[in-house]
């Protein structure tokens, strides 16, 4: 019997000292997560895509906690869950938050197939990156949407899609949650994104060739070729012209359309504007052309 | 005799030097040269001239922009026509200098005889001296990678110099150009490759040739043994087995002297070598003896399916148009037109392209040679780890880089890889094996740039 009363003593005393050295342990290297971070990561949609900048949804709600802390959520936005979660995390956190308008993924190339002759063939990898870094790609434009879809395997939510008429890229607004991960896959910086605006009306520049006009002419005929027309003719000042290509600023832009209407080239479209009404001489057929080749 | 190459890796394509025994021919002047400023590794060179300014052959057109750069010289006379854009090899605009030519009058300064000048004839040659001619010239790399040759002879304070070799392999298909410049300017050479190993304070040379110009080999066997008779020089010529990239400097430092470059940041004078291209020594001679700044060079426009192909002497800012017009056009068919050769050269979207500082060759491949094959599945039959000349698993790299995975990339030495191509040539299922690693490459740099930014 002897031998079975020291195994339970040695193993009892082994138990109690484990025990204390666990409990001290614990308290003495304790480390403090603020139990809100876990609550904000409850509220974040979960699918993390990186889009806010940081490593996924925890990243973004232990970002979001500390911001609290430091009394703002400046900087801080979930594009998934928009500007639904982000109120209810301001409330969880009791802060104030700027509501930030909704955006959408914007292609900013309009260089179909059919504007945009192909004047060479590629034969390698066929990744835009890869096309980007050893040739301008299959057209004489060295800014344009190259259309191998680095972009489409970015976006996590099937946004993205390669359309076979024009050979560009397409965004599903949708389905896009304006997680910027297209914007940082695309090598040419062509996708932007933008102000959704009402009801989805939006007017932007679909060009970002930077060559003189009759250079980007010739490789294109839906390029922008810096004429001015569109800066001088808004009257909100929100287009800018810098290294031959315009710009329209979605804050100050109010959708006038005028700039659509004077664009020689047509490469600045409107979207989800209703079909204007048949006149004969309106010059806003133009808007009809943009939409066309958004669509 | 045990003739050497390299140990790790290589392979052996095609040769198709069409254009070996062709001497070379004066290539006409062109009605404008277009001169980019970026035709070497490092910053692009900054204009000096303006529009309306007239220029003569020799004159400087823009001055080196860093200390990585070389300043730029007209190859021709007339008015500096717009300083504006034009597509370059890779199919992106760049900026570049346009001279209307107008005649043909050079600098003064440039000596223009053929007489030959040694080095013992100029005691004010001092190594110093040698190194501060060879930059203002502009002298670059003309092997194609276009690395300021300045800087090479002036080594960090790390590494010392043993000894100069010069790259006289061109291992790449098709290209002849300096197999042309051997046969024909032989003497310059030997002269060059005295002022390098002078420059570099070394008395040991070395120059490569591979066992396909066995008529090379012996011109300057020959030719050597008069000039460094009797000298403190010695130099040798080391015939090596055919073998791809040998010309690679990495390759070639090993192939000739036994040595193996770490991975980078080595480069070869971290083991005792200077590698320079017979191209380049021919420019050092010109430029330190003649005075003339580098701006022609040789250059081979060759094509199996070309009428005429040639090796021609062309003045930099000749558009490659105009090359291929001399050779018969452009030939029936689709067409793959290369600046460089078929294994590292580089396809072009367009001919309208000038003869830069580094363009040895004009390559035109013709239908099925223009095509690549249709990739299959990886078979995993390790050809191009047999083939890899650096010891790397490009099969690995590839796919490493397809998946983004950086951090193995760095580890699995993706930095190393020299992009001869040895890999996708091997490769029985024709997988875009080097556009991968390219990919990775130049990802995993600029991550190890921003990281060493940061510190």
């Amino acid at each position: 019997m002897n031998f079975i009363v020291i195994a339970v003593i040695v193993l009892g005393a082994i138990g109690l000292i484990a025990a204390i050295v666990l409990f001290v342990c614990s308290k003495r290297f304790a480390v403090y997560e603020d139990p809100r971070i876990a609550q904000v990561n409850e509220l974040l949609p979960g699918a993390n895509c990186g889009g806010c900048g940081f490593a996924g949804c925890g990243g973004m709600a232990d970002a979001l906690v500390k911001g609290a802390d430091k009394g703002s959520l400046e900087g801080l936005n979930c594009p998934v869950g928009g500007a639904d979660v982000m109120g209810r995390v301001a409330d969880l956190l009791g802060m104030a938050i700027a509501n930030g308008d909704p955006k959408v993924a914007v292609v900013r190339c309009g260089g179909s197939c059919e504007l945009r002759p192909r004047i060479a063939e590629y034969g390698g990898l066929r990744t835009c990156a890869a096309m980007n870094a050893c040739s301008a790609g299959e057209t004489g434009c060295g800014y344009g949407c190259l259309g191998c879809g680095d972009c489409v395997k970015a976006c996590q939510f099937g946004a993205l899609r390669i359309n076979p008429e024009t050979g560009l890229a397409e965004v599903d607004e949708e389905k896009c949650t304006a997680c910027g991960a297209c914007v940082k896959a695309c090598p040419r910086h062509i996708i932007e994104l933008r102000k959704k605006g009402p009801k989805g009306r939006r007017v932007f520049v679909s060009c970002v060739n930077k060559d003189k006009g009759a250079i980007a002419m010739k490789a294109c005929k839906a390029a922008c070729i810096g004429c001015g027309k569109c800066v001088r003719e808004c009257q909100f000042e929100a287009i800018t012209l810098g290294q031959n290509v315009s710009y329209i600023d979605f804050t100050k832009c109010r959708l006038c359309k005028k700039c659509v209407a004077v664009c020689p080239t047509k490469a600045i479209h409107a979207v989800n504007f209703p079909a204007p009404k048949p006149q004969p001489e309106s010059p806003d057929s133009n808007v009809n052309k943009g939409k066309e080749a958004q669509a | 005799m045990n003739i050497r190459t390299f140990r790790i890796g290589g392979i052996h394509p095609e040769e198709n030097k069409l254009t070996h025994e062709v001497p070379t021919q004066v290539a006409a002047l062109p009605k404008q040269a277009v001169f980019p400023l970026g035709q070497h590794i490092g910053a692009p060179a900054v204009p000096v001239v303006q529009k309306g300014d007239k220029v003569k052959v020799g004159t400087l057109i823009a001055d080196a922009g860093g200390f990585v750069s070389a300043p730029i010289f007209s190859s021709v006379s007339g008015t500096v026509a717009k300083i504006d854009t034009t597509i370059d090899a890779t199919g992106y605009r760049k900026p570049c200098i346009f001279i209307d030519v107008e005649g043909d009058e050079w600098e003064e300064s440039i000596d223009r005889s053929d007489k030959l000048e040694l080095v013992k004839d100029h005691p004010e040659l001092t190594p110093e001296e040698i190194v501060i001619r060879i930059k203002s010239a502009g002298v670059v790399g003309m092997g194609g990678a276009c690395f300021p040759t300045f800087i090479k002879l002036t080594p960090p304070p790390t590494a010392k110099a043993e000894c100069v070799i010069i790259n006289a392999v061109e291992c790449e298909p098709y290209i002849t150009a300096d197999y042309r410049l051997m046969m024909e300017h032989a003497d310059e050479i030997l002269v060059g490759l005295e002022l390098l190993m002078k420059a570099a304070k070394v008395n040991k040379g070395y120059i490569g040739i591979e066992t396909n110009k066995p008529k090379a080999i012996e011109l300057l066997t020959q030719k050597a043994a008069q000039t460094f008779s009797g000298s403190t020089y010695q130099v040798e010529v080391v015939p090596l087995k055919q073998r791809y990239p040998q010309g690679g400097e990495k390759q070639l430092v090993d192939a000739v002297i036994r040595r193996q470059v770490p991975a980078p940041p080595a480069i070869p004078v971290n083991v005792g070598a200077i590698v320079q291209n017979v191209g380049t020594a021919f420019a050092v001679y010109q430029a330190v003896m003649k005075r003339k700044p580098l701006f022609e060079r040789y250059t081979t426009v060759t094509g199996k399916r070309l009428k005429k192909p040639g090796n021609y002497l062309v003045r930099m800012g000749t558009l490659m148009t105009d090359l291929i017009e001399v050779c018969g056009g452009m030939p029936e068919g689709d067409n793959k037109v290369l600046a460089g050769g078929p294994m590292m050269g580089k396809a072009l979207m367009s001919t309208d392209v000038p003869i830069c500082k580094g363009t040895n060759s004009v390559t035109i491949l013709t239908d099925d040679d223009a095509r690549r094959k249709e990739p299959q599945p990886c078979i995993r039959c390790a050809k191009c780890v047999a083939a890899c000349p650096m010891g790397l698993e490009p099969y690995l790299l590839a796919k490493l880089s397809a998946y983004q995975q950086w951090e193995r990339a760095e580890k699995e030495d993706i930095v190393s890889c020299i992009e001869c191509g040895s890999c996708q040539f091997t490769c029985p299922a024709h997988r875009p094996l080097l556009d991968n690693i390219r990919q990775g490459k130049s990802t995993v740099m600029g991550i190890i740039r921003a990281r060493s930014a940061k510190k």
